[in-house]
């Protein structure tokens, strides 16, 4: 029996948790340096599943497995896989991030602010190695509790909205999901544990009645169109770490949960409901990126952004085969890392301005020049610039949905065009039209600033030049998915054939 | 004549004959020693936990022909209602003598219903039901009116005692309508009698059965009979109403789960659906019209009711898993209602109240401990794991949808969710609002206990709920 890696990773972070809430609340320097270097530490707990993980099976790894309640045959089950494991250490990075971004922003209830980040962090762990639906679930709702706090607590002047609609959006949809866990666990023979009921074959009937009941609770966390319209409110108001990690985690999960569970436990569902999962992607890419076209606040343009690169992500993921499917979630690291930069950018100049109107900025490039340059980086990963990991997801993305379909292909990529107009548009209105003198003796970046966003440069140009790291990690186990799915390892690959596979990408080294 | 009599075995009654004992000794000791007040619910504490105990260790047995039943199932229910008791005495000395009603019949009555509610989740026959229901429904009557110079309280005592009375009468003529189609009000004989007979379908029969239903659904506060609650909630002393969110509602259950399975075991079908419908409307009331309450007490009265119709859930089905599934839940809404209205005391002062929504404004910058047992047993009741409300409700969920009431659950799984928007609204209050308010609050040991066992329990059970399952799940009716 090796060390239950996997229960210390989440469970450490509530431990200290629980342990800054015992100190006393005067000393907010003092909780500061324990809440970073708890988030270290828990940082530094992920970096040995980096280098023992198998990449030669799709077995879960480093599996851990108790009973729980044995009236219902609930087990305590986790474990990675190769899509799970690259979230784990895209959470526990985003969160020590956030405690540093927090630093000087957060004012009031420090210690509170912290407990809830770090119960976040363990919640969010526990949803990505969770292996039974029911201990899934738990961790799945009982991240709701911190996230609420943060948003409704720390958030702008109209928290209060946006934590209550974001609670309810995201309470509707889980429970709905309950419905379909339990009715799954009836006729799957009484068990919660995932791989035993994707094991399982159900009628097609019950299946399309389950994908649309897990439906409810994953296109809600995605946010697919139309269940988005919590996001906006949501990212806006929530203070700079609750806007990051909602765009870099949270709404990961609800990818998550599709190819957890959608897609292995009910495969026929999936292939029937491919079209208009298909079609709601592509609103979502085109809608999302006119929106931002509209858009005067900073933070609702990058909220309404993630609308439509979540938008790139479910396609990839419904278009079933290799590449859009590992180019899907390698998109999801790639927008945490993106649209996480890009909101710990606009945390660290809202600090300084209090606003986020688009029109109050203009010409800070004179003036925070360090930062015009991270910015402009940002911006260009975000487009997709070939060099940087937006490209690379894109680019998989719609290779693959052009060999199932090349006209869902042809519109998701005018949304690269869209993308690209708001992000530049919004990168000229703030830091090149003429210099708005408020902002004369605004400070620049210091020392904890450009530490915060150095992890996020490297890992930008890592993944965009060497894709085929984090790409190694998810291959055997897409192909078991996708095997799972279509009966083919490599998908559905009709239409056009390449006959390349994303491993032999002419970017890999 | 001579009428052979032979006294029927008293040890099964042995619980409820101490209790009535301790019931007249408090006012003894009320009126040799009025000084003591603190005597009293010292006495009243060890002499529920040892009933407890007494209780946990009873055998199951039958005495008074068939009309007095000392089964897992009844054991169970007791120790809620010992629970209640014991956590309302808790709650109570401080609050008593802030009211300014710290007197011996305060507990005596109280003992009293418990009596009468004891005896009630233990009878077998009807005309039993109803004298333990009467004896639980009197006590309380005056406990609601005890504050004297409270127009609400007198308000809230007089339409219960009307409203109750009314139900008592409904319930009556039910049981004289079974009496009168089946020649018995034995419970095990009525279902006897009706296959014999054949007449599940008869109309007389039919209306019995109804009548004997609302007057139960009244008790346990279900929606469409659900008008007395917010106004007798808000009236009553805040721990009688915390008392009487839990006891009696058990007790109601308790004697509703016994009738449907041993007087009509065959007619599931016919009744399931008509208790399907009473549970949603319940949960529709009880969501929807808590939105709109500025009062905690009415809050959580209309919350009360919703619990009652999720709770309903699980007797509807008429399965085991059904039953165990609302028996594990009326427990863990113990814990978690008890919780909610040990800080609802814990702030009350004198002179204010402190029961409007508003009053709780700006409370976790003041009161940090007090505001985050809050939010537990809030978000509890709400249904959010890793609390135990999630394990309740989800038990409830899942039996429904093995007996296939598929709809009826997912009208259910709607509804709490717009429960958890009166239940944010208090959090959003106590968390993001601020307030140029001072709290003052008097942590007694009693109070302290009461939120800690609340507390332990509400988490301890949401994360290892094997135990009280297990428990549940053997205490069952034998079917």
């Amino acid at each position: 029996m090796s060390l239950p890696i996997l229960s210390l990773l989440i469970f450490f972070p509530v431990l200290g948790a629980v342990i800054l809430l015992g100190t006393g609340k005067e000393n907010g320097k003092k909780i500061k340096i324990m809440a970073l270097v708890i988030s270290l530490l828990e940082f530094v707990l992920t970096l040995p599943l980096w280098f023992a993980f198998d990449k030669t099976t799709h077995h879960m790894q480093f599996v851990e497995r108790h009973s729980w309640i044995s009236l219902f045959n609930i087990e305590y089950y986790l474990g990675l896989d190769g899509i799970s494991i690259l979230f784990i250490l895209l959470s526990t990075l985003i969160t020590i991030l956030c405690v540093l971004v927090s630093w000087h922003s957060i004012q009031t209830k420090i210690k509170e602010f912290f407990v809830c980040l770090l119960l976040l962090e363990g919640a969010m762990i526990g949803v990505f190695c969770a292996l039974d639906f029911f201990l899934f679930y738990i961790f799945w709702e009982a991240m709701l509790i911190p996230m609420f706090l943060l948003i409704g607590v720390w958030g702008g002047p109209n928290r209060i909205y946006a934590a209550t609609k974001f609670f309810l959006y995201t309470l509707v949809g889980s429970l709905l999901m309950l419905v379909g866990i339990i009715t799954l666990y009836m006729q799957g023979g009484d068990t919660f544990d995932i791989l035993a009921l994707a094991e399982q074959s159900y009628p097609l009937k019950l299946q399309l009645m389950l994908f649309w009941a897990f439906f409810a609770a994953f296109a809600v966390k995605v946010p697919m169109w139309p269940v988005h319209t919590w996001l906006p409110d949501a990212h806006t108001e929530a203070p700079a770490a609750g806007s990051v990690v909602l765009a870099a985690i949270l709404i990961k999960m609800g990818a998550y949960g599709f190819l957890r569970f959608s897609m292995p436990i009910l495969p026929e569902a999936t292939a029937a409901m491919m079209i208009p999962m298909i079609i709601l992607s592509l609103i979502a890419i085109v809608y999302g990126g006119l929106i931002c076209l509209a858009q005067t606040d900073l933070k609702r343009l990058i909220a309404y952004s993630s609308v439509s690169h979540m938008g790139f992500v479910t396609l990839g993921l419904f278009s079933l085969n290799t590449q859009s499917v590992e180019g899907g979630i390698l998109q999801m690291i790639n927008h945490g890392v993106i649209t996480g930069a890009l909101f710990l950018a606009i945390g660290m100049v809202y600090e300084r301005t209090h606003t986020r109107l688009i029109s109050d900025y203009g010409g800070l490039a004179t003036r925070m020049p360090v930062f015009a340059s991270f910015f402009l980086l940002f911006t260009l990963a975000s487009i997709g610039l070939p060099g940087t990991n937006g490209f690379i997801g894109e680019f998989l993305i719609l290779l693959g949905s052009f060999m199932t379909r090349p006209w869902a292909a042809l519109i998701a990529a005018s949304g690269l065009i869209i993308g690209a107009w708001y992000m530049l548009w919004l990168y000229q209105r703030i830091f090149f039209n003429p210099v708005n003198p408020r902002w004369d003796s605004i400070k620049r970046l210091d020392r904890r600033e450009i530490t915060i966003f150095l992890p996020m440069v490297i890992l930008i140009f890592w993944i965009g030049l060497f894709p085929n790291h984090m790409l190694s990690y998810m291959h055997v186990s897409v192909a078991h998915l996708l095997e799972q799915v279509t009966g083919n390892p490599a998908g559905i690959a009709n239409g056009v054939q390449f006959g390349l596979d994303a491993a032999a990408l002419p970017l890999s080294h | 004549m001579n009428i052979p009599f032979t006294l029927p075995a008293l040890g099964p009654i042995m619980p409820e004959m101490l209790l009535v004992c301790m019931a007249i000794i408090l006012v003894a000791v009320d009126l040799l020693f009025p000084r003591k007040k603190e005597l009293l619910s010292q006495l009243v504490v060890l002499t529920t936990i040892g009933l407890i105990v007494m209780l946990f260790k009873q055998t199951p047995a039958v005495t008074f022909g068939t009309m007095f039943i000392v089964d897992p199932y009844a054991i169970f229910f007791k120790i809620i209602c010992l629970f209640g008791l014991l956590m309302t005495t808790l709650l109570s000395g401080q609050y008593l003598k802030i009211e300014k009603i710290n007197q011996g019949e305060y507990y005596s009555l109280m003992l009293f219903s418990v009596v009468g509610m004891m005896t009630m989740i233990s009878a077998g026959d009807l005309i039993v039901v109803y004298l333990g229901l009467e004896l639980m429904a009197l006590s309380i009557y005056c406990l609601v009116g005890l504050l004297k110079n409270d127009w609400r309280a007198n308000e809230a005592s007089l339409k219960y005692f009307l409203m109750g009375a009314f139900s008592s009468a409904l319930l009556l003529f039910g049981i004289s309508l079974l009496y009168g189609m089946t020649g018995t009000t034995d419970l095990a004989g009525i279902a006897q009698y009706c296959l014999e007979a054949d007449i599940l379908t008869n109309p007389a029969l039919l209306t019995g059965f109804a009548l004997v239903l609302s007057g139960f659904c009244f008790k346990v506060g279900a929606a469409p009979f659900h008008f007395w609650t917010p106004d007798i909630y808000h009236g009553a002393p805040t721990t009688i109403t915390s008392f009487m969110s839990v006891a009696p509602k058990a007790a109601g259950f308790a004697v509703l789960g016994r009738f449907l399975i041993m007087a009509f075991p065959e007619s599931q079908d016919q009744w399931g659906p008509i208790i399907a419908i009473i549970a949603l409307l319940s949960m529709a009331v009880g969501n929807i019209i808590a939105i709109s309450q500025q009062n905690v007490k009415r809050m959580l009265a209309y919350s009360s009711i919703a619990h009652a119709g999720y709770a309903l859930l699980g007797l509807l089905t008429g399965t085991s898993d059904g039953y165990s599934a609302t028996m594990s839940y009326l427990y863990i809404y113990a814990f978690m209602n008890m919780g909610a209205f040990a800080v609802v005391i814990l702030l009350c002062t004198k002179g204010h109240r402190r029961e409007s929504l508003t009053d709780y404004k700006g409370l976790a910058k003041s009161n940090p401990g007090a505001a985050l047992l809050m939010l537990i047993f809030l978000f509890s009741l709400t249904g959010i794991p890793p609390t135990a409300g999630f394990i309740g409700k989800f038990y409830l969920l899942k039996a429904a949808l093995a007996a296939g009431y598929t709809w009826t659950v997912i009208l259910a799984v709607i509804f709490s969710a717009i429960s958890a928007y009166f239940y944010l609204r208090l959090i959003r209050y106590m968390y993001m609002e601020e307030a140029p308010q001072q709290f003052v609050t008097h942590y007694s040991p009693g109070i302290i206990a009461a939120l800690a066992i609340s507390a332990i329990g509400v988490i301890g059970i949401g994360i290892f709920p094997g135990t009280l399952l297990n428990w549940a799940a053997r205490s069952l009716i034998v079917f």
